[in-house]
């Protein structure tokens, strides 16, 4: 298909920084009303984060306050992982993390795992092998399974799927996202190739 | 070929209605009742409008038109109203636009509803007794259909017969609602939506703020997911109402719990199943008794009905049946549309009433189907001749005969055990069990419904001066993968490479509903229609200009082709590019696809309801652990009638997914309400397979063309749905030897006193088996 990857879903926006005006003007009612003023590594970029509430989670403030719709909210409670993020290279489900408590910490979501090997061989797998339908999941799956395999790059299939069990996909049943994982192993020489396509047809 | 969506999803850069900013955007709000019935006194929101950051609140009494709205039935209050009555727990009373979502909730909280509760009515056996109230003005019943086919009272000697229940599924999917709303200049509005239907949508809000239907647009935003959940309306008219009211741009997105108590689930369902058949197995009768709770509100439930009742029966030649079906009003969560619609309710029924007969009769539970399975010619119980192919006996065949897995291994980790921790289960006390279950389900729009579908194609030279073609059709992509199909039957079609699929909106005409398992087929062939149209048109225009005689498109249709970007006409010595063809100008042409005229049910439920049927057969393998009841379902296997397959991949997933949510309802999803509460609407409560719960599948495509389908397909994502669910309970039960009529199964159905959670025996009692209420 040519043009744009997704019609008109694929506007990549960037996080949008505040103006150092408004910024200002942020941070002085911040102190004024004792909101919380901190900064957050999101990336690789340094975010202000200002008038926010102590208790705001990371996923609200990175969605919600720096625009980052990378991460995306389907549960706030820690349940689902679309929201998945490494912090400090720890997988996190960021709807349980106090945004005030990643300030010093590096905080990386799929937007910032380009520069990764693995998470590119990932997402041209998880697209090769069919393991993206409606897609809402898939940035947090992206962060998990990047996680899973610098830790366990040879996992096996059941350790893949307890590792995986945090994340939640309604659509795909998870045969897909399992089968690009495997792939993954496969092309990283960790798996011997497989069969291509195990599907029996009859005519 | 890969969606050609996927890249900006795997790199978190596709935009879901909920990632979408507006300059100038209010958030917004909505106020539920807390009461599952009760009349609303007095509402105040004078101190909600003086919280600071307000906008704009409203309630019933601003909407300007219609105060109702329903996908067949306009029934549902907009708003519950002052002196009306709120009829479920979760319906809407007030929505607030707010500078921040915070201003919203807190301006929520200062809205004073004054509720006089009335005792609601929550069991369903209950809704038409002669003491129960009515709780609508269109009554308490939202249809009744009683199938009388071959003779009466004609019955086999083998007689099984038993009731069965289904709790109420939700549709889970992983986006909340989400919509975005913009007032225009003309007056009108521009919406963007999570949606699986458009121009339904558009009616019904155009109905309720009083507007022409063109100057309500809409366009399709990013959808997670939908399943059926998108089918009605949830946020669409409150966005629209406070972007009017406020004159900015309004979105209101929902979290999880609203999300669940926001759109229509799937019918709970009660059923008494008494199945007759010969000393050799061949069925004789089948007596139903169906009811469906269809909660407080129409949705989609007298479809719903028709689906469930005419499907009750199963795949199998029965020469005579007599199916009564009733869905009734509660004041229980409205149910409508999801992943089946109807029909994995009464296969979990028959399949069960199936393996009965099977172990009376002391037959083989595969040999008693592939006896029974309809075959193309047969007569259904409404009268319809069933039109071909459908293999479903070719499906159970095949499924049986697929390599069982392995015997338990010792497994020190525990994992691969039922509970699946480290020394949960004690090894010894784990049984397996196999089952199997068959299943049809209907294709497309039934009963007259011409649900037609448009698309426009215009193909015209991209600046670089290479052919280029845009693909408009208002087909909502929720995940299935409409626009990998769209694109590659313009590739097909048009012989070039450069396909645009522009934005799904209403500024082109309805291509139906994205459910029923019909894009493909009915947008497929809009698609292909109006490339067709193009192809045919560009082609005339070359002949004419070469001079050609007689009837231009006839002659340009007999000698001209296209291959390669080449238009040849070897007969007549012509041969030019496409790309020069087009430089005397753009091409364009739109093609409506219509699929063949069916019929409403008539007289003793008689007619020609469906457009088609595709069927599938499942094998379950599970281990139960006898201890604890919990279950670990080991493997699945699959044939299924998938008609000609267009993209294998998308195939795949959507036969796996399916397969999901049908174990998610055999062992774990229930939306449980008490006294009409919704009590676990959380993931936390909630829920749904995880990737440790579902096992790989073992797939068999069975691919006979389907004659009046575009290039041969059939839908593909609703019948295994439909099968997964029983053939998981018929393992359990061969497993552990219990009933098991109560679904989704539980812990303490598998240990304890047998048979807790009776379906009662009295729960579809009357009708065709002559006491309680008709």
């Amino acid at each position: 298909m040519s043009g744009s990857e997704a019609g008109s879903n694929a506007g990549p926006e960037p996080p949008r920084p505040l103006g150092a005006e408004a910024e200002a003007e942020a941070e002085a009612a911040a102190e004024a009303g004792g909101l919380a003023l901190y900064r957050l590594n999101v990336d690789g970029f340094l975010r202000t984060v200002s008038g926010a509430w102590l208790g705001d989670s990371l996923l609200t403030v990175l969605r919600d306050r720096l625009g980052v719709t990378a991460v995306k909210d389907a549960c706030e409670q820690g349940r689902c992982g679309a929201c998945s993020v490494l912090i400090d290279g720890r997988l996190a489900a960021s709807c349980t993390v106090l945004a005030a408590d990643a300030d010093g910490t590096r905080v990386v979501t799929v937007a910032g795992l380009g520069a990764s090997g693995l998470a590119r061989a990932i997402q041209a797998r998880f697209l090769s092998e069919g393991a993206v339908q409606c897609g809402f999941c898939t940035p947090g799956f992206v962060v998990a399974v990047t996680e899973l395999l610098t830790r366990r790059p040879d996992a096996d299939d059941q350790e893949i799927r307890e590792a995986l069990a945090g994340n939640l996909c309604r659509c795909t049943g998870y045969g897909r996202i399992v089968a690009a994982i495997r792939a993954v192993q496969q092309e990283r020489g960790i798996l011997p190739i497989g069969g291509e396509d195990d599907v029996e047809w009859h005519p | 070929m890969r969606r050609p969506d996927g890249p900006a999803k795997v790199h978190g850069r596709f935009r879901y209605v909920g990632d979408l900013q507006v300059p100038g955007m209010l958030h917004a709000r909505t106020l539920r009742s807390p009461h599952p019935r009760a009349r609303i006194r007095h509402l105040d929101t004078a101190a909600a409008r003086r919280v600071p950051g307000v906008a704009v609140l409203v309630t019933a009494a601003d909407v300007p038109g219609l105060a109702t709205y329903g996908l067949i039935v306009a029934d549902q209050p907009v708003f519950g109203g002052v002196r009306g009555e709120v009829r479920y727990a979760g319906e809407p009373v007030a929505a607030v636009a707010a500078v921040d979502a915070r201003a919203a909730r807190h301006a929520l909280a200062a809205i004073e509803v004054d509720y006089e509760p009335l005792p609601p009515v929550t069991d369903p056996r209950r809704a038409l007794a002669a003491d129960t109230p009515t709780l609508h003005p269109n009554g308490n019943l939202f249809r009744e259909i009683d199938i009388r086919h071959g003779e009466d009272g004609v019955h086999g000697p083998v007689v099984v017969e038993d009731d069965y229940a289904i709790g109420m599924q939700d549709q889970a999917f992983l986006a909340p609602e989400a919509a975005v709303a913009i007032p225009a200049a003309d007056g009108g509005i521009d919406l963007l939506v999570a949606t699986q239907w458009l121009h339904s949508d558009r009616e019904q809000i155009a109905a309720c703020l009083a507007l022409p239907e063109q100057l309500v647009r809409l366009t399709l935003a990013g959808v997670g997911g939908a399943f059926g959940g998108r089918e009605d309306i949830t946020v669409q008219i409150h966005a629209a109402l406070l972007a009017r009211a406020a004159g900015a741009p309004v979105r209101i997105a929902y979290d999880r719990v609203e999300s669940f108590l926001g759109h229509p689930h799937r019918h709970p369902a009660r059923m008494r199943l008494r199945h007759t058949a010969t000393h050799d197995g061949e069925l004789v009768s089948v007596t139903a008794r169906v009811l469906l709770d269809g909660g407080a509100y129409a949705s989609s439930s007298p479809a719903v009905l028709a689906n469930a009742i005419t499907h009750a029966a199963g795949p199998y030649r029965v020469p005579h049946a007599r199916l009564h079906g009733l869905v009734v009003r509660t004041n229980n969560p409205p149910c409508g549309a999801m992943r089946g619609f109807g029909v994995p309710q009464v296969t979990i029924g028959h399949e069960a009433q199936m393996d009965r007969l099977a172990d009376a009769l002391g037959l083989d539970p595969v040999g008693l189907r592939v006896r029974n399975a309809l075959q193309p010619g047969d007569v259904l119980p409404t009268g319809q001749v069933l039109g071909g192919p459908l293999p479903a006996r070719e499906l159970i065949t095949l499924v049986a005969a697929r390599p069982l897995p392995p015997p338990a291994k010792h497994d020190p980790t525990g994992l691969s055990l039922p509970g699946g921790l480290p020394a949960m289960a004690e090894p010894s006390r784990v049984r397996r069990g196999i089952g199997y279950a068959l299943a049809y389900k209907n294709l497309l729009f039934s009963e007259g419904v011409d649900d037609a579908s448009t698309a426009r194609v215009r193909l015209a030279l991209a600046a670089d001066g290479t052919p280029h073609a845009q693909v408009h059709s208002a087909c909502a992509e929720v995940g299935q993968g409409f626009v990998t199909i769209a694109a590659q039957i313009a590739r097909t079609e048009l012989g070039i490479d450069q396909i645009e699929l522009l934005p799904a909106d209403t500024a082109v005409a309805s291509a139906g509903s994205t459910s029923a398992s019909r894009q493909t087929w009915m947008s497929g062939g809009a698609v292909r229609g109006a490339c067709a149209a193009v192809v045919d048109r560009l082609l005339a225009r070359v002949a004419r200009a070469a001079g050609l005689p007689g009837p231009v498109v006839e002659t340009a249709r007999r000698s001209l082709t296209i291959t390669g970007g080449q238009i040849v006409g070897a007969e007549v010595g012509l041969r030019m590019s496409v790309a020069d063809a087009l430089a005397m100008g753009p091409v364009e042409a739109e093609y409506t696809f219509h699929h063949r005229r069916t019929t409403a049910l008539g007289a003793a439920g008689q007619g020609d309801p469906h457009v088609a049927f595709a069927a599938a057969a499942h094998r379950a393998v599970v281990d139960v652990d006898l201890d604890l009841g919990l279950v670990r379902v080991v493997s699945m296997a699959l044939a299924q009638d998938c008609g000609t397959v267009l993209n294998p991949l998308a195939l795949r997933g959507q036969v796996e997914g399916g397969t999901a949510q049908g174990l998610g309802l055999a062992v774990m999803e229930e939306l449980v309400t008490d006294a009409g509460r919704v009590v676990n609407p959380t993931f936390h409560d909630y829920l749904i397979p995880t990737a440790a719960d579902v096992p790989d599948l073992d797939f068999v495509a069975v691919t006979e063309p389907q004659p009046d389908a575009p290039y041969g397909v059939k839908g593909v994502g609703e019948a295994p749905t439909c099968t997964a669910t029983p053939a998981i309970i018929a393992a359990i039960r061969a497993a552990v030897g219990r009933d098991l009529r109560r679904v989704p199964v539980r812990p303490h159905h598998l240990v304890g006193p047998p048979d807790a959670d009776p379906p009662d025996a009295d729960a579809a009692s009357g009708g065709p088996f002559g006491e309680g209420p008709s």
